[in-house]
C-alpha cells in the first residue's frame, strides 16, 4: 500500500517535471526564432583555413565582454547577452556553427590580445577598439560599430555645453583609469575633472548637482540616459572616434577577409540592423544608425 | 622607472591626501570616541543609551555603505559636505570613533576599581575621576589597541578612491591604466607608500607603549 503511495506520487512527479522539460524546450525555440543568426547549414570551405577547421569542430570560443549592458552583459542564466554577442552569432552561424555551441569566454579589455595570442579564443568580440599598437599583437575584422567619447548633462543642458571645450571651469565626472578620464586630462585641462570607481555615482551626482557633464563612451552614456530620461540627456557631439573591430589572430588573413565579407553582408541584409534594435537599440530606443564602413587594411 | 619622474607631482599629492585623510579623520575619531566611552560608562542611562546606539550603528555598518550615505545619502536630507574631501574624513572618523570608544572603555574597566572609589571618597566628581584618574591610567593600557585602530583607519582611507578623492588607491588605478606594460612595479611603488606611513606608526607605537606602560 505504501509502496503504491509512493509510486503515485512518483509519478506526479514525473508528470511535473516533464512539463517543466518541454516548457523549458518551448522557450529555448522562441529564443532561437529571436536570434538574428541562422545557421548557414551548407557552409563549405577550403581545406586548410581556419573556417574550415571550426567548421569541422562544430564549435567555436569567443571571448566578450560580460558587464557592457547593450554589447556584453551576462544574463541571470550566465549566457551572454548584447550587440557583441549578436555580432559573433551571425559570424558563428556562416561557420554553420548553431548558437549554443559557441563557447563563451570572459574577456576584459587587459585580457584581449593575451587570450588571442594564446589562442584561448578564436575571435574577440568586446568592444574592442582598434588602434594601431594593438594592430601590432592582433588582427582586426571591421570596424562594426564606431562609437565615440561624449558628454552627459541634466535635462534643458542649463549650462549650455555643446563640447568638450565647453566644459573649461566646469566640474566633469569620470571613471578613474578610463581611457575617456585621461583624455580630458591630457586635452582639456580647463576642466575640473573628478573620479568615481563606477558611471552610476557620476549620475548621481549630476542629479545632485555636483558636477555639470558627465564623459565616457557614447554607448555607455545612452544607457545612463535611457535609465532617467527625465534627468539627463546626451550632448550627441561626439569627440573622438572608438571603431569597435572583431580581433582574431595575427597574419590570418583567410579569416579575417571572411568575417569582414559576413560583416558586410548583415550590413546589406538588415541583420545587422536587426541585431542593434533587439540589443543596444532597444537600451537606447533610437533605430540603428549607417553601419560603418569595413576597413580591410 | 620613467613612469614615477613623470608622475611625480601625482603620487606625492597623492600620498598627501592618503595622509591628511588619515590624519585628521583619525584626530576626530580620538576626540569622539574617547567623548563616547566617557558617555558609555557615565551615571546617566540616556548618555549611555545614545552613546551605545552610536557605536553599535557605525561599528557594524560597512565603511563604504557609510560613504555612500555621506556622499550621496544625505543629500536627500538636503544637506551636503563642502567638499569630497571633508565628506571622506567625516565617514573615516565617525566610522573609526566606534572602535576607539571601545578600546578606550577595555581601558577604563582595566583601572583597578579602587581607583575610582578612592576618587570619589577624596570628593572628586564623576567628571574629575575620570579626566583626572581613570582617564590617565586607561589610555596607558590601550596603546596598542589604539595602535592596530590607527593602522586600520591608514588602510582604510582607500575607500575614499571610490568617492572622488584622488588619494594612493585612485591614482593606482590611474597609474595601471595608462602603464598596462609595467604594473608590478606601479603596485610596488603604491604599496611603498603606504608602507611609508604604517611602518614607522608601528615604531612609534612599540615606543609609546614601553615609555607608558605602567608597572604594577
Amino acid at each position: 500500500m505504501r509502496l503504491t503511495k509512493y509510486a503515485a506520487a512518483a509519478a506526479a512527479f514525473g508528470v511535473v517535471l516533464t512539463g517543466c522539460s518541454s516548457e523549458a524546450g518551448q522557450q529555448a525555440a522562441e529564443q532561437e526564432a529571436d536570434s538574428s543568426a541562422s545557421v548557414n547549414t551548407e557552409a563549405s570551405f577550403e581545406a586548410g583555413t581556419t573556417m574550415a577547421e571550426l567548421n569541422e569542430a562544430g564549435t567555436i570560443t569567443i571571448g566578450t565582454k560580460y558587464d557592457q549592458p547593450g554589447f556584453g552583459l551576462l544574463n541571470p542564466d550566465g549566457v551572454p547577452e548584447g550587440f557583441d554577442v549578436e555580432i559573433a552569432k551571425i559570424v558563428a552561424g556562416e561557420l554553420g556553427i548553431a548558437a549554443e555551441d559557441i563557447t563563451w569566454t570572459e574577456t576584459v579589455s587587459a585580457n584581449r590580445e593575451p587570450f588571442i595570442q594564446n589562442g584561448q579564443v578564436d575571435l574577440v568580440v568586446a568592444t574592442y577598439t582598434i588602434n594601431d599598437t594593438r594592430k601590432q599583437s592582433v588582427d582586426f575584422a571591421g570596424p562594426y560599430y564606431v562609437a565615440g567619447q561624449d558628454i552627459m548633462v541634466a535635462a534643458g543642458n542649463p549650462e549650455g555645453i555643446e563640447g568638450p571645450d565647453d566644459l573649461a571651469g566646469k566640474t566633469v565626472c569620470s571613471v578613474e583609469g578610463s581611457t575617456p578620464a585621461q583624455n580630458i586630462r591630457d586635452n582639456y585641462p580647463q576642466a575640473n575633472l573628478i573620479t568615481y570607481d563606477v558611471y552610476s555615482k557620476c549620475a548621481d551626482d549630476l542629479t545632485n548637482g555636483n558636477v555639470q557633464a558627465v564623459t565616457t563612451d557614447n554607448v555607455i552614456l545612452t544607457g545612463l540616459v535611457a535609465g532617467n530620461p527625465e534627468g539627463f540627456e546626451l550632448v550627441g557631439n561626439p569627440f573622438t572616434e572608438e571603431p569597435y573591430g572583431i580581433g582574431l589572430a595575427l597574419g590570418d588573413q583567410e579569416f579575417r577577409d571572411f568575417v569582414n565579407d559576413v560583416l558586410e553582408e548583415s550590413f546589406e541584409d538588415g541583420r545587422w540592423a536587426e541585431a542593434w534594435d533587439r540589443t543596444a537599440g532597444a537600451i537606447t530606443g533610437e533605430s540603428a544608425p549607417e553601419p560603418p564602413t569595413i576597413d580591410r587594411y | 622607472m620613467q613612469f614615477i619622474s613623470d608622475n611625480s607631482d601625482l603620487l606625492w599629492s597623492a600620498f598627501l591626501t592618503t595622509l591628511s585623510l588619515a590624519v585628521l579623520s583619525g584626530l576626530v575619531a580620538l576626540v569622539l570616541g574617547t567623548v563616547l566611552a566617557a558617555m558609555r560608562v557615565s551615571p546617566m542611562l540616556p548618555l549611555r543609551g545614545l552613546a551605545t546606539f552610536f557605536v553599535e550603528t557605525f561599528r557594524n555598518t560597512p565603511l563604504t555603505v557609510v560613504f555612500f550615505f555621506l556622499v550621496f545619502g544625505i543629500v536627500q536630507l538636503d544637506l551636503q559636505f563642502p567638499s569630497r574631501f571633508t565628506a571622506a574624513v567625516a565617514a573615516l572618523g565617525l566610522y573609526t570613533s566606534a572602535f576607539v570608544c571601545e578600546a578606550v572603555r577595555s581601558g577604563i574597566n582595566a583601572v583597578p576599581p579602587g581607583q575610582a572609589e578612592a576618587a570619589r571618597a577624596l570628593g572628586l566628581g564623576f567628571g574629575q575621576t575620570l579626566t583626572t584618574v581613570v582617564l590617565p591610567q586607561a589610555f596607558r593600557t590601550v596603546v596598542p589597541p589604539l595602535g592596530n585602530v590607527w593602522i586600520a583607519l591608514a588602510k582604510n582611507t582607500s575607500i575614499a578612491a571610490g568617492f572622488a578623492t584622488t588619494e594612493l588607491t585612485a591614482a593606482l588605478q590611474r597609474l595601471t591604466n595608462v602603464n598596462g606594460n609595467q604594473i608590478l612595479l606601479v603596485f610596488a611603488v603604491i604599496i611603498a607608500a603606504y608602507l611609508v606611513i604604517t611602518l614607522p606608526s608601528a615604531w612609534a607605537i612599540r615606543v609609546i607603549e614601553r615609555k607608558v606602560a605602567i608597572v604594577r
